[in-house]
């Protein structure tokens, strides 16, 4: 901490000046981060490529080959459809990743411009906003997010709109809490004196530097929408058969416990994999972002 | 103390008048007729007749709103559309199962979490951080629904230790609040720690150190305690966290609590009961945030003069 202390007066002029060029010369520092970073990096590749990579279409049963093991034909063995699990899981992938991203993008987006508004404006629009996050911030997601899949009806779509609401109130906090600071700073005064207008300065100078922050959280939050999203539809709120979902693969697999472990084992396996990917490069960009935050 | 808690009791009103309009606008947003939703599918028109005479469906919105908020406060909460029963008694059969089952998480979580934290505090950058560090990130990336899965598989399945599901016993509870708990332990492993880490970097800390306080009492003494508020804070956000988490985790091992409740209902489509959850839930989250805040102020006394 002392260490921290005596640089932080130096950092901070820095980061002044060019916040994201600070961060990424910070970023290249943490190991596990970065190598969180390729991981995950691979996992896209592979979930966007599912169509040339998987071996088998991932709906196709085939009754020759019902509860196989793994093998050489099929990988990770065969649900008890016969459909080749490793194709499963692959393009269970895309589904997991879509919701993730997209949700958390979603709800970001809206977040972000909340966050900017509360920030900027100040007042009775900052205290409704922000009346308004807690009160959503008080609410643990699944049961905010089983409440709107009850109204909408489950599938794939209704669980990205109810991960992503939750997901706005942390944004809004955030990016008030950077705008606050932002706005008293050097430049951003220097702007309004010379006559930039609100809509420009609000967008040109001071949206641009509460992104770094925003990133970090979108890592963490991608990783908590894909648990949220695979819990849904373990219970079956979220993505319905025959999709290859990877938490409704683990709830398919659910009666073949200690018999064919190869239905939970894989997309279990893909679930941790990629939330712990994302949760150790959100970890990593955070701290390369705010030393203090950790 | 007696100007804060009225101060932050009357705080939670707009809060709850902001669910209680959820949980009654919740039906009436669904497409159809809220009458015939909440009598079921399989309700006779007599029936539905009833339920639109009781809840004075004919009648303007704000009128409903306040029969609403009238019978919930009597505890009038309908009949469940699957069971037919009333609602309190079905909630109120559930309600215990889920309580234990949360205790029993929170209890384990917080002292193995806090645990974890301080030693991972007290022994920055050797093994023991490291090792608790990799432990936590895994803790909070793993799913639990799937670490539930693994466990019955394993002491339930294959070494027939313990019950697959179900609540009888004390044993039944080990493999439920387990699970329930990971991620709370390792969430309060990483809020101990950074807490620590923060306090051990003040000047009273440094102070203590200098003039010759011996390590142990500096450790328990200086920095703990005063780590410890930020911790009761979280550990009571926690609380609200698990009673979320047990949704899952008691579809995962077939628990006669709450959350499998909601689920079920959620798929019978029974609305009386989905309401009157998640008026309860809410209820519950709101009440403990309000708890730890008060926990906090007597803590903290800096916090009730502001």
């Amino acid at each position: 901490m002392s260490e921290l202390a005596a640089t932080k007066p130096a950092t901070a002029d820095r980061a002044i000046r060019s916040p994201l060029g600070e961060f990424w010369r910070r970023l290249r520092t943490k190991r596990v981060a970065l190598a969180a970073g390729v991981v995950l990096l691979a996992i896209v590749l592979v979930c966007v490529f599912a169509p040339w990579l998987a071996p088998y279409n991932p709906t196709t049963p085939d009754y020759q080959a019902i509860l196989a093991g793994p093998s050489a034909t099929h990988w990770f063995g065969t649900d008890a459809y016969g459909r080749d699990i490793l194709s499963r899981v692959i393009w269970g992938g895309r589904i997991s990743l879509w919701v993730g991203f997209v949700s958390v993008t979603l709800g970001g987006a809206v977040g972000v411009a909340l966050g900017l508004l509360s920030g900027y404006l100040g007042g009775w629009t900052d205290s409704v906003i922000m009346r308004l996050a807690d009160v959503l911030l008080a609410f643990p997601g699944i049961l905010l997010a089983i409440g709107i899949v009850a109204v909408l009806g489950p599938g794939v779509t209704n669980v990205i709109y109810a991960v992503a609401v939750f997901s706005v109130p942390v944004f809004a906090r955030l990016v008030r809490g950077s705008t606050l600071a932002l706005k008293q700073s050097v430049y951003v005064q220097a702007s309004r004196s010379i006559g930039v207008r609100p809509v420009a300065l609000v967008l040109r100078h001071i949206l641009p530097g509460t992104l770094p922050g925003v990133i970090v959280y979108m890592s963490l939050r991608v990783g908590t929408a894909i648990l949220t999203a695979a819990a849904l539809s373990f219970i079956g709120l979220g993505a319905q058969p025959p999709s290859p979902e990877w938490g409704a693969m683990l709830a398919d697999g659910r009666s073949y416990l200690g018999v064919d472990d190869q239905l939970t084992l894989f997309p279990g396996i893909a679930i941790f994999v990629t939330v712990l990917a994302l949760n150790l490069l959100g970890d990593g960009l955070r701290d390369a972002l705010d030393q203090r935050l950790r | 103390m007696i100007a804060f808690l009225a101060r932050r009791v009357l705080g939670i009103v707009p809060v709850l008048v902001c669910v209680s309009l959820f949980a009654f606008g919740f039906v009436r947003m669904l497409p159809g007729d809220p009458a015939r939703l909440l009598a079921g599918p399989d309700a006779t028109q007599a029936e539905v007749r009833a339920v639109r005479v009781s809840l004075g469906l004919d009648k303007p919105l704000w009128q409903q709103y306040a029969t609403y908020i009238r019978q919930t406060l009597a505890g009038e909460l309908g009949r469940s559309a699957r069971t037919g029963q009333p609602v309190a008694t079905v909630i109120g059969e559930r309600f215990m199962p889920t309580l234990w089952l949360t205790i029993a998480a929170m209890g384990w979580s917080t002292v193995i979490g806090v645990a974890l934290g301080v030693i991972a505090g007290v022994r920055r950058g050797r093994w023991q951080d490291q090792t608790s560090m990799v432990l936590t990130v895994s803790g909070i990336s793993f799913p639990a629904f799937w670490l539930g899965l693994l466990l019955i598989d394993l002491f339930a399945v294959r070494l027939h230790w313990l019950p697959t599901g179900g609540e009888h016993g004390w044993r039944s509870f080990i493999l439920p609040s387990f699970t329930l708990g990971v991620a709370v332990a390792a969430v309060m492993a990483r809020f101990t720690r950074s807490a620590f880490v923060e306090v051990a970097g003040e000047d009273y800390v440094r102070t203590a150190r200098m003039k010759g306080v011996p390590e142990r009492r500096v450790v328990w003494k200086h920095t703990f305690r005063n780590a410890l508020i930020p911790v009761i804070t979280m550990a009571g956000l926690q609380f609200g966290f698990l009673l979320g988490g047990s949704i899952v985790i008691e579809t995962v091992f077939a628990w006669p609590g709450l959350g499998r409740l909601l689920v079920d209902s959620v798929n019978y489509r029974d609305y009386p009961v989905i309401q009157a959850e998640i008026l309860l839930f809410s209820f519950e989250f709101v009440l403990i945030n309000l708890l730890v805040d008060v926990l906090y102020a007597v803590v903290n006394p800096e916090i009730r003069l502001q």
